[in-house]
């Protein structure tokens, strides 16, 4: 016997489990507030799933409006669409867009490390379809705990197979990302997704539900048990030490069903028969019905009974909150109805009518012939809670800035460099990461240009013109833990130079922003100096934040993660044929150091992997010479000047020099000026390691003088098998290759 | 020499996308109405007695690798001793 509407007028004083489903005292008295009585069980279902961290950005929202004072705008023409879309929508000239979003999977994919990453992929994937876009490709930044700690044997293996899992059932390349090892993620894994997909300008399409009479139409996979208050519970609490009896149901992925949901969703857009089109992710039925309702401009109907189920047992209030994968809902005019289900036939796509939409202004659900939702939809999907939680600079901040990295002792000759860069060179963090992306298809549909280990992964989009995308996504959490304003900004410039490097102009950006929990107003101070610094180096460079996804509660047990603002860079290039890839091409190629070197050791790979200390003031941002240098660098990669370029980054000089002559199997000759430790180590920003042949040095180097970026040849590229530093030492290609390879294999074993 | 059955199946409230595609395939092949779940059988030869002791063991191993607890339920029997 469901709780009716009726019933909830009668019964007033019914005790409900509100703190159950996660809902605070105050907001249950809300939702009895806007209703002018107590929910019904279904409503509560449905306020508690939408009104959940994870739905409703109740921590985050009043500092994610922040971002609405950046141009909506890129380096190429305005935004088609922006943040509070499914994704947004970058112009890439041709007539064609790109749409592209990162979002977290965090949680789940520690609970079932398989399924839940599979299903972040799933879910990020049908964000982009809903654009009425063709998904091209994945990226994925995955963090976990020490290498070597017991359960990242279990976690890392498990999400890898995951991504890789989907993603190539889907048949879409995955083409690159970023694999980190840090203690703060031990207990809590970050899975972000990215997905892109491409469409033409006049194909875009946005979700909402209008035109009185428009069927409400359920498609794709039958609605079951599975991750029933996921978005709610699994988002929003910590995972305690007697977990597995506690642990919630997760969601299994099919990935052949979402390819045939991709297909006919493409047809569906191809026919022109969608009005409104939403995809079903966390809190499932009550979210697709409560934002396109409330996206619409009248009410809508729903008839629950009519809900495609896989286990008949279910209540109305798990068929609301059930997460089953590969759903989709969309609103269609009566007359395009025929045409519609003749096309779900032929993909073999379950379709069913559920509802349709109303010249009231109510969601309105039916079960059994009985009303059991009665709400405005908005108050649903948009109105939840907004808090303005503390915030409070960390007791800790001041002393964790004092304690620099000047006391540490510094490598005092060649052999004791040597040494450190051998030994940075095979860390977790810098060594070869193929072990994990080796289980991707980084070629499938045969338009991946670049791929890992590139800086950027890249993609053709036109065959006829060469243009297409690059994407970078990137976030160095120390410098993020030293200073969350500048370690966003610093995660912004690393992502821009990735991208400016391969020769794509960078354009625009999507963030995910992991912390910890916001109920910590020290956490919550992290987090808002994190969006400050991001939007004033959006600003900088004019990039703007076209949407993401924000993923609060990451910690184990007090111990929250190192703050990590994730960034997505999207760049587009006019001909990827113009691209130049991060390995040397030939021998006696000049090496240019492009930027100036300041002695940036704090935060620094050196401090981390020699002492295991992090502390002290992250590097300065300098989005001048940032944007200069990525002017440059499209400027030398389209003239076709640069044979080689890679970013300087984690690891500083050391690491680009070592992986360009990996990469490459070239070995190198290069000269340092003024203490070869703040040369090799130091990681300033708004620098790159590029080469040229000798013929083109001055035609570069004039380039480079145009655009006001201070470069210096420090060596050449030689045949031979040895990187040389003059003056310092020589390291054996083969030993330096075989040690940065060797790392995740002996950690965790060659067999997949 | 004892035979212990250890049968993992899917809980049935997740999804079973491989029974789910031979339901499928029945249906292709006209023998409709028949719903698929697909588990696995393992069929495990104990040295010795079947001993509560043993059978613990084999529990164990069940939970810590033959089924996927967090979306699988296993079931062990002695099938002969």
């Amino acid at each position: 016997m469901a709780d009716t509407v009726e019933n909830a007028k009668n019964t007033p004083d019914t005790e409900q489990p509100w703190a159950e489903l996660g809902l605070k005292e105050d907001e249950y008295q809300a939702i009895k507030g806007i209703l002018g009585r107590r929910p019904t069980g279904a409503e509560l279902a449905m306020y508690s799933v939408m009104w959940s961290e994870h739905c409703s950005y109740k921590s985050s929202k009043v500092h994610l409006a922040r971002f609405g004072q950046l141009e909506k705008t890129t380096p190429r023409g305005p935004l088609l669409a922006g943040i509070g879309e499914q994704a947004g929508v970058v112009d890439v000239g041709n007539g064609w867009a790109v749409t592209f979003k990162v979002e977290s999977h965090n949680h789940p994919s520690y609970v079932e490390p398989y399924q839940g990453a599979a299903t972040g992929v799933g879910g990020i994937v049908r964000d982009i379809l809903a654009m009425g876009a063709r998904p091209i490709a994945s990226m994925d930044s995955l963090r976990f705990g020490r290498l070597d700690a017991p359960d990242t044997a279990r976690v890392l293996p498990g999400i890898v197979a995951g991504v890789g899992g989907y993603g190539n059932c889907l048949g879409l390349p995955n083409i690159g990302g970023e694999v980190v090892f840090d203690d703060s993620y031990y207990g809590n894994p970050l899975v972000n997704a990215l997905s892109v997909g491409v469409l033409r300008h006049e194909d875009l399409h946005l979700a909402f539900a209008k035109g009185v009479g428009n069927k409400v139409i359920l498609y794709g996979a039958r609605t079951g048990g599975d991750g029933i208050g996921g978005a709610s519970v699994l988002a929003s609490e910590t995972f305690d030490a007697d977990g597995p009896a506690k642990r919630p149901s997760v969601q299994v992925g099919d990935p052949f069903m979402e390819k045939l949901l991709i297909e006919c969703t493409l047809e569906l857009f191809e026919a022109d028969v969608i009005d409104g089109i939403q995809d079903l992710g966390a809190a499932g039925i009550s979210c697709a019905t409560s934002e396109l309702a409330s996206a619409g401009d009248g009410g809508m109907h729903v008839d629950l009974d009519l809900v495609p189920l896989r286990d008949s047992t279910l209540s109305p209030e798990e068929i609301l909150m059930s997460e089953s994968q590969e759903r989709m809902a969309c609103v269609v005019k009566p007359e395009n109805l025929d045409r519609f289900f003749e096309i779900c036939a032929k993909w073999d796509v379950l379709a069913t009518v559920i509802g349709e939409v109303t010249d009231g202004d109510h969601l309105v659900i039916d079960w059994h012939g009985e009303t059991i939702v009665d709400v405005d939809p908005a108050t649903v999907a948009h109105q939840g809670p907004v808090y303005n939680r503390p915030l409070a600079y960390p007791h800790w901040q001041d002393e964790l800035n004092a304690s620099t990295s000047a006391d540490l002792v510094r490598p005092q000759n060649g052999d004791e460099l040597a040494a450190a860069l051998m030994r940075i060179a095979a860390s977790p963090n810098q060594c070869d990461k193929s072990w994990v992306t080796d289980q991707y298809d980084r070629y499938v549909r045969g338009n991946s240009v670049l791929a890992q280990p590139q800086d950027s992964g890249m993609l053709r989009i036109d065959e006829e013109t060469g243009l297409g995308i690059a994407l970078a996504m990137d976030c160095n959490s120390r410098f993020a833990y030293l200073d969350p304003y500048v370690g966003a900004q610093l995660a912004l410039c690393e992502a821009y130079r990735n991208v400016a490097v391969t020769g794509a102009q960078p354009v625009a950006v999507t963030d995910c922003l992991n912390f910890g929990s916001p109920e910590d107003p020290e956490v919550m101070w992290q987090f808002s100096q994190a969006v400050d610094g991001l939007i004033e180096g959006c600003k900088a460079l004019g990039t703007p934040v076209t949407g993401g996804n924000v993923s609060f509660y990451n910690r184990t047990g007090d111990v929250n993660i190192l703050p990590t603002p994730l960034i997505g860079m999207l760049g587009v290039i006019d001909n990827v044929a113009d691209r130049v890839k991060s390995g040397y091409a030939a021998a006696d190629d000049v090496i240019l150091e492009l930027g100036n070197t300041n002695e940036d050791i704090d935060g620094s790979a050196w401090a981390s992997v020699m002492y295991d200390q992090l502390g002290g003031r992250p590097p300065a941002p300098n989005f001048a010479a940032e944007e200069a240098l990525g002017k440059a660098l499209v400027a030398l990669a389209k003239a076709h000047l640069a044979s080689s370029a890679h970013d300087l980054s984690d690891g500083g000089l050391a690491i680009a020099l070592a992986e360009s002559s990996i990469l490459s199997g070239l070995g190198a000759k290069v000269k340092l000026e003024g203490d070869p430790f703040v040369a090799l180590f130091s990681e300033t920003p708004a620098r790159a390691l590029l080469t040229c042949s000798p013929a083109a040095l001055e035609e570069v180097s004039s380039v480079l003088a145009s655009h006001g970026v201070p470069f210096a040849a420090i060596g050449q590229v030689a045949d031979t098998n040895e990187l040389e530093v003059e003056g310092q030492f020589t390291i054996g290609l083969e030993s330096l290759t075989s040690s940065w390879k060797q790392t995740i294999p002996a950690t965790l074993g060659v067999g997949v | 020499m004892a035979l212990v059955v250890v049968d993992v199946m899917p809980k049935p409230e997740i999804l079973d996308p491989q029974g789910k595609a031979v339901t499928q395939a029945l249906e292709r092949l006209e023998l409709p109405g028949l719903t698929v779940r697909q588990g696995k059988r393992f069929e495990i030869t104990v040295e010795g007695e079947v001993t509560p002791e043993r059978l613990e063991q084999i529990k164990q191993a069940a939970d810590m690798l033959l089924a996927n607890t967090t979306i699988e339920t296993y079931n062990v029997r002695v099938e002969g001793q």
